[in-house]
């Protein structure tokens, strides 16, 4: 029985607004930068002008002479080697003896203000041993002898990983039609609006406090504690408001340990906000791949094989690489069944700004290679394109053919909505010249399986207070990146209390305060810390119904702050104080997301096993001026498969969001070097990312499969959504004009090349 | 320097550099820190503000070219409440990470006062100088055409 609107209860499935959005649109939300405290010192950092080179000596007496400065740190300050993986640590906050890309850093000067720290960096003076430098993944293969990072065990490999299921060679020798191509997929960046930031401050007690722009607080808490020799219970990371991540923030930076050292040294405040041009130099973003793809396909058209050999450039750090160099190969075995698969990738050190997880990690470029060569050989066999997927389709609760499992999965009907929404029966092959249609599929992960250290502790912790007021307090650690779990948490509070969800407050993401959460990253936050959630906030339910049912009989009903049962109601906040005179104690739960054991039975098997996948299918709509090449998306319907929308406005954001990128992927996005390895114009004016007016219409249309194990059926929508954008736009100027583009971005004057090449006759598509 | 600026409506005396950009002054020296910092080279539209009710970045003016100018920044456009246009954010989903939604707002705010009729491409011109990460525009349109109907 409902009394009130699903958006008033503001419970699961509502489109109940942002907690944080009122704070966001009239500029009283606090970022970062926001930050200042009395004395507060600014720092900047000195970088490499260098490529590769041996640091020979560092001489900071001059900068610290100028009047303003403060202090100084140098790398011999903090040497040790950090990194997000436990295994692959091989970054220092600032070089000691060898940089690696020009903008490593090296040292960093504290100052009154910003201007004196940049003038104070001009008076460093740094000896250098330029090295040959490595710029392309091609050159690290080929050089073993020049060593870009004493990391890497063999060469300049960081991470090398060869899978093969079935009989691979046996399927193509007797396929129907084979597509074997060579696809290359450029590097990009995440570009977040808001540039890093850290402050930190130490307290007389020699406590240390790092606010930071980060999606990562309890590894970046982990690694201060480590890099600076403190004990992790004196260290304490608060990630404010955070102004887009989208990946880009889930590494522990340089900043962040600057800050930290220098707030040690001096015992004051310090603050260091990166430059536009810093953030290109942090990166991190998507790994520029070379993949020779070969999709095999039996005589009914179902995928007999797939083979990928995969060269990934990484740059100077290993960041995530090992877990990019299994994600190349271990997340592509959806939506679709495969009859054997096998790739080969390999992650290479290069001497360039370092490569990361941006969102869809590792798994966008061979998602554009597989779905563009899945086209190809439909097309060879007649068969339609979104035929050719439907016939593949993997099923649900099933086993992939790398031992992934999947539980629910509503791929076929992302399908059909995509298909009828976007006319495709009607139009495909049929929109005339210079139009066209494509389709393409994806799968992505709910989080991973196990948490990036290994341990017996929860991946998410939430702790639940209740007031005798009524007001109800989350403490979670998960990191609100702009995708709404703060939200999310108010709703799961509503759902399972009966609270009104405008009574709830949320404090996240603060080492002192809030349990554990692994941070944003791999699409985990709603499915993992929802779940951490729900318990906790069950728990309390039964308590508060316990000791209400007293009053109001049993069968009780809670909602939004009221208390109902068959001798009357209560209001949520009286039912708070019986419960708590019953307890004899502060009213509160915990819940906890316990990592469950899944993934294939051999080595790397875990690596790309979650608990639930997500599905995505696109429609996109093209126009191809065949004079020029230039062209454009006007359209793309996108479908997925969320398990369940706990917040249809919050998930159609997400897809939404996932969209734009991908299309900016596929038509101007990319990170290019010049021969010395200077990043050209690490700028928002050279790097463009698309306006308003660059960007499609998008229709975001919401599955829901129900998952068996997710938050209420949840699962991911943040990263999923994004891959199918690119090759469902390569799909579509094939139809438009009969090429097929196979590097990115699809700038026109490949297209414009690649329409010139044209034999007679290939302008004229394959209508199936 | 002594300048004298009118922000948000009231007359402000201060003691500056002149050739520090607007968006410094705004963020440090009147602690007005809604005007967010995102390129600092014009290009990401994050620190728009009104200046004599002109749409500007403020990363790109000095402050001595708003002596005695009227500023408005996202703080002046709402006293208690929030108004029709940030409420359409709030409800529509147009905020994400919400680093680009002052400037937004503010670009939108502009786009309103003008009168001009809200189509979709309108909009879309009309905030082409300000860049979202987050939501690939579509909901920023929408809050922005919401706010329209709900005020026109």
């Amino acid at each position: 029985m409902s009394r009130s609107s699903h958006h008033e209860r503001g419970d699961i499935g509502a489109r109940f607004p942002k907690v944080d959005g009122a704070g966001k649109a009239d500029g009283s939300g606090v970022y970062t930068d926001d930050l200042a405290f009395p004395r507060m010192l600014h720092a900047k950092l000195l970088r490499s002008p260098h490529a590769h080179a041996r640091i020979l000596n560092i001489d900071v007496s001059a900068a610290e002479r100028l009047p303003g400065v403060i202090a100084t740190l140098v790398g011999a300050e903090m040497p040790a080697k950090y990194g997000v993986i436990p295994w692959t640590h091989d970054e220092q906050a600032l070089a000691t003896d060898h940089v690696r890309f020009i903008g490593d850093e090296v040292a960093c000067v504290a100052a009154l203000d910003e201007r004196t720290a940049e003038e104070a960096l001009r008076l460093i003076r740094v000896d250098y041993e330029p090295l040959p430098a490595l710029l392309s993944a091609e050159e690290a293969l080929a050089h073993p002898e020049i060593k870009v990072n004493e990391k890497a065990k063999v060469g300049n490999i960081t991470k090398e990983v060869k899978l093969e299921f079935g009989p691979v060679d046996e399927a193509i020798a007797t396929a129907a039609a084979i597509t074997r191509e060579r696809y290359q997929y450029a590097g990009s960046t995440h570009a977040p609006i808001e540039p890093h930031c850290a402050v930190a401050r130490v307290d007389g007690d020699g406590n240390l406090t790092v606010w930071s722009s980060t999606q990562i607080p309890h590894y970046v808490h982990r690694e201060l504690a480590r890099v600076l020799g403190l004990p992790p219970a004196r260290v304490r990371v608060i990630q404010p408001l955070l102004g887009g991540a989208f990946g880009g923030k889930s590494d522990p930076f340089s900043l962040e340990f600057c800050v930290a050292k220098l707030a040690l040294k001096t015992g004051r405040p310090v603050k260091i906000l990166f430059t536009r041009e810093e953030v290109f130099y942090a990166h991190r973003g998507r790994h520029p791949m070379a993949m020779d793809v070969t999709v095999a396909l039996d005589a009914g058209g179902r995928i007999s094989a797939v083979d990928n050999k995969i060269l990934i450039d990484g740059g100077a750090y290993a960041s995530f690489g090992l877990v990019t160099a299994y994600y190349a190969g271990q997340l592509l075995t959806g939506p679709y069944r495969f009859g054997t698969y096998r790739f080969d990738s390999k992650r290479m050190y290069t001497n360039k700004p370092p490569c990361g997880p941006k969102r869809g990690h590792g798994s966008v470029q061979p998602r554009f290679a597989f779905e563009v060569a899945l086209d190809e050989a439909a097309e060879k066999l007649g068969i339609d394109p979104i035929e050719v997927r439907r016939r593949n389709f993997i099923g649900e609760d099933v086993e992939t053919v790398n031992g992934q499992r999947i539980t629910s999965n509503g791929f076929l009907k992302c399908l059909e909505l995509v298909e009828q929404a976007s006319g495709w029966k009607e139009r495909h092959g049929k929109l005339g010249p210079g139009r066209g249609l494509g389709v393409a599929g994806s799968m992505y992960i709910s989080g991973t399986a196990y948490p990036v250290y290994p341990n017996e502790m929860p991946q998410s912790g939430v702790l639940v207070k209740l007031d005798r007021s009524g007001r109800v307090a989350v403490f979670s650690g998960a990191s609100d990146i702009g995708q709404g779990v703060n939200t999310l948490l108010c709703q799961i509070a509503a759902e399972e209390l009966g609270c009104d969800p405008r009574e709830v407050t949320v404090v996240a993401a603060d080492t002192d305060l809030t349990p554990v959460d692994m941070g944003a990253y791999s699409s985990r936050v709603t499915f993992m810390n929802g779940l951490a959630a729900r318990e906790a906030c069950e728990k309390l339910a039964r308590k508060l119904k316990a000791a209400a049912s007293v009053r109001v009989g049993d069968e009780i009903e809670l909602e939004l702050g009221t208390v109902r049962g068959p001798r009357g109601s209560i209001s949520f906040a009286e039912a708070c104080q019986l419960a708590e005179a019953a307890e004899g104690a502060p009213l509160s739960a915990t819940g906890g997301y316990r990592t469950q054991k899944l993934g294939g039975n051999y080595r790397g098997g875990t690596i790309g096993a979650s608990p639930a996948y997500s599905f995505t299918a696109h429609v996109a709509e093209v126009e191809v001026d065949e004079e020029t090449g230039i062209w454009k998306v006007t359209r793309i319907w996108a479908a997925h498969d969320c398990g369940k929308a706990l917040n249809p406005t919050l998930v159609e954001g997400q897809i939404e969001g996932s969209v734009y990128m991908g299309a900016a992927e596929a038509q101007m996005e990319e990170m290019v070097y010049g021969k010395q390895g200077l990043l050209f114009g690490p700028s928002l004016l050279d790097y463009k990312i698309p306006t308003s007016l660059d960007t499609p219409l998008i229709d975001a249309l919401i599955v829901e499969s129900h998952d068996p194990n997710g938050p209420y059926g949840a699962k991911e929508a943040g990263e999923g959504p994004l891959h199918p954008a690119i090759p469902a736009i390569a799909n579509a100027i094939h139809d438009a004009c009969g090429i097929r583009l196979r590097e990115l971005p699809f700038y026109p004057q490949r297209v414009l090349q690649l329409l010139q090449a044209r034999v007679p006759g290939q302008e004229r598509r394959t209508a199936c | 320097m002594r300048l004298e600026l009118r922000i948000n409506g009231s007359v402000r005396s201060l003691e500056v550099e002149p050739l520090k950009r607007l968006l410094d002054v705004l963020r440090e020296d009147l602690i007005l820190t809604g005007t967010k910092e995102g390129c600092g080279e014009g290009e990401c539209g994050a620190c728009a503000v009104l200046l004599d009710g002109q749409l500007v970045n403020s990363c790109l003016v000095a402050v001595c070219q708003a002596a005695g100018a009227s500023v408005v920044t996202i703080e002046g456009l709402s006293s208690s409440a929030l108004t029709p246009l940030q409420r359409s954010f709030v409800e529509c989903g147009g905020a994400q990470c919400g680093i680009c939604t002052p400037g937004m707002i503010v670009a939108g705010q502009c786009f309103l006062d003008s009168g001009a009729a809200a189509t979709d491409e309108a909009v879309r011109e009309a905030i082409a100088g300000n860049l979202c990460r987050c939501t690939g525009y579509t909901k920023i349109v929408e809050s922005i055409q919401h706010a329209a109907r709900e005020t026109r």
